[in-house]
């Protein structure tokens, strides 16, 4: 699996990607944002998580720049260390929370994504 | 057109409720509302329930039927509204569509939730489940959308971490005078920053707590009311507007475009203003929404709100009391009753009725949200 965004007609971009824009407008393209770093715009320490999630859990908003445009998306990152304005990269997890273990059917959704390490 | 003015309010104890359901809370809430305005329960026309989760948390759906059957007002046309935090501000919409539009003469709108049955992390999943799920898999839940964006706001605007914490302190007082409040014990800052953190660099006090309880509204129209009491409030405006699905899609995370919009249409019905506004309540799940919300309904610049909060201008002495009842904070968040005890409030207020938590105030606001922003609704009450 990749980190993809979708980039939509009206130029608009978001991760992850939408049938359509917020405005109504067709999904165009899917960019791979996998092997490119990003910013972290916040960032939370999570100590209360809900059933089959890591505790605590770190996660982040991150911002890509694509082609001049702001793409944020949020994910957990690999450690606590981390403060606003560092330069993360997208690292592959196989599962990022247990599927059997919360209240949603484990087979409406994929499980596995990207979490962020700082460099 | 007519105006709708509610004749009548009720909330019942918010807390614990052991041993008693979903259910039974509507029933409880909507039996004082109907004796509130000496109304029998065959005189609704129509009986709204707002309720995000009954089904999850309890195994009980179809709470609006079994409400209509417990109060005897079978006959009536019932709907359930789910709007997940904003169900009780969606279910007043409702309601009020539903008078506004000439379909009923005489409508109830009862908002309730059970919740302290199940534990801390099942309660938290049930609330999760309304986020994306990209947002679900990475384990995230409202109060990390809430540490996500405090930390944003207080780094974006260099406000200190003491401001989120004189929320919570302001709110648990205004709870003490509460009679119907969970909490009635006054905190200190220094409380709330020693706390233990939920979502870094929101600690406990931040949050309100998970609570049972149910609250209820009957409506009429204007032209009718004195036929039932003298003491009523006239909703002058209401708007409802959403938000992206996906909270890291907004623009600026500090700013809530569903508090903006649905505020927008509400001033507008009621040829007001911000400034207009004696009174508020807004839904202050996490300290920081206090913050966003009070910007996003224009009492102040943004950036500005939590300087507000520490000149004192939101305490119920201020210019502009806000969260007279303790808000969620102090008085609790049943989820589907929330948006509607705001109201109960209120309408305390605007009727002479909130005892030691009175103010002066002609006309009153409520902003009721879903999710982190997700879904909104914004009510104007007015004396008549």
């Amino acid at each position: 699996m990749t980190l993809e965004a979708t980039r939509y007609a009206d130029g608009t971009i978001t991760c992850p990607g939408h049938p359509n824009s917020h405005t109504g407008a067709e999904a165009v393209e899917r960019i791979d944002l996998s092997e490119r770093e990003a910013t972290v715009v916040t960032w939370t320490t999570s100590t209360a998580t809900p059933p089959g999630v890591r505790q605590p859990n770190h996660l982040a908003i991150v911002e890509f720049d694509v082609d001049g445009e702001s793409v944020r998306t949020l994910g957990q990152l690999t450690t606590g260390d981390v403060e606003t304005g560092d330069t993360v990269v997208p690292v592959h997890a196989e599962e990022l929370r247990d599927p059997d273990a919360g209240i949603r059917e484990p087979e409406s959704q994929d499980w596995d994504g990207y979490r962020f390490e700082p460099v | 057109m007519d105006r709708i003015a509610i004749i009548g309010a009720s909330m019942t104890q918010f807390g614990q409720r052991e041993g008693e359901w979903v259910c039974d809370l509507l029933a409880e809430a909507g039996e004082r509302c109907l004796d509130d305005a000496g109304v029998e329960a065959g005189e609704l026309d129509h009986l709204y329930v707002s309720n995000m989760a009954s089904g999850e948390f309890e195994g009980q759906s179809g709470v609006m039927n079994a409400l209509a059957h417990d109060l005897g007002a079978l006959g009536a046309y019932t709907q359930r509204v789910d709007q997940t935090s904003a169900s009780g501000g969606a279910g007043l919409y409702a309601a009020w569509q539903s008078v506004a539009s000439g379909a009923s003469d005489l409508t109830m709108l009862v908002g309730g939730e059970k919740m302290t049955h199940r534990s801390t992390a099942e309660a938290t999943d049930v609330i999760a489940s309304l986020t994306h799920p990209h947002e679900y898999k990475h384990g995230a839940t409202l109060p990390s959308f809430a540490g996500l964006t405090a930390r944003h706001y207080l780094e974006k605007y260099d406000a200190p971490r003491e401001a989120l914490a004189e929320v919570a302190v302001k709110n648990h007082r205004n709870g003490v005078d509460n009679p119907h409040a969970q909490f009635r014990k006054e905190i200190t800052v220094e409380e709330a920053l020693d706390s233990p953190v939920v979502a870094d660099p929101l600690r406990l006090y931040d949050f309100c707590p998970i609570t049972d309880g149910s609250a209820a509204l009957l409506l009429c129209p204007e032209s009718v009311a004195a036929e039932y009491t003298d003491d009523y409030a006239v909703i002058s405006g209401i708007g409802g507007a959403t938000d992206t699905h996906v909270v890291h899609e907004r623009d600026d995370p500090t700013t809530m475009g569903g508090v903006v919009e649905s505020s927008d249409i509400a001033y507008e019905m009621a040829d007001c203003g911000p400034e207009d506004i004696d009174v508020a309540e807004l839904h202050d799940m996490f300290t920081i929404l206090e913050f966003l919300q009070s910007e996003g309904l224009g009492f102040f610049e943004e950036g500005e709100g939590w300087k507000a909060v520490r000149e004192g201008v939101t305490e119920r002495d201020g210019e502009l009391p806000v969260n007279t009842s303790g808000g969620l904070k102090s008085k609790g968040h049943p989820l589907g009753a929330s948006g509607v005890a705001q109201v109960y409030e209120l309408y305390a207020q605007l009727t002479g009725d909130a005892g030691p938590r009175q103010v002066e105030a002609d006309t009153a606001l409520a902003c009721n949200v879903g999710g982190f922003g997700n879904c909104v609704t914004t009510t104007i009450l007015e004396q008549p």
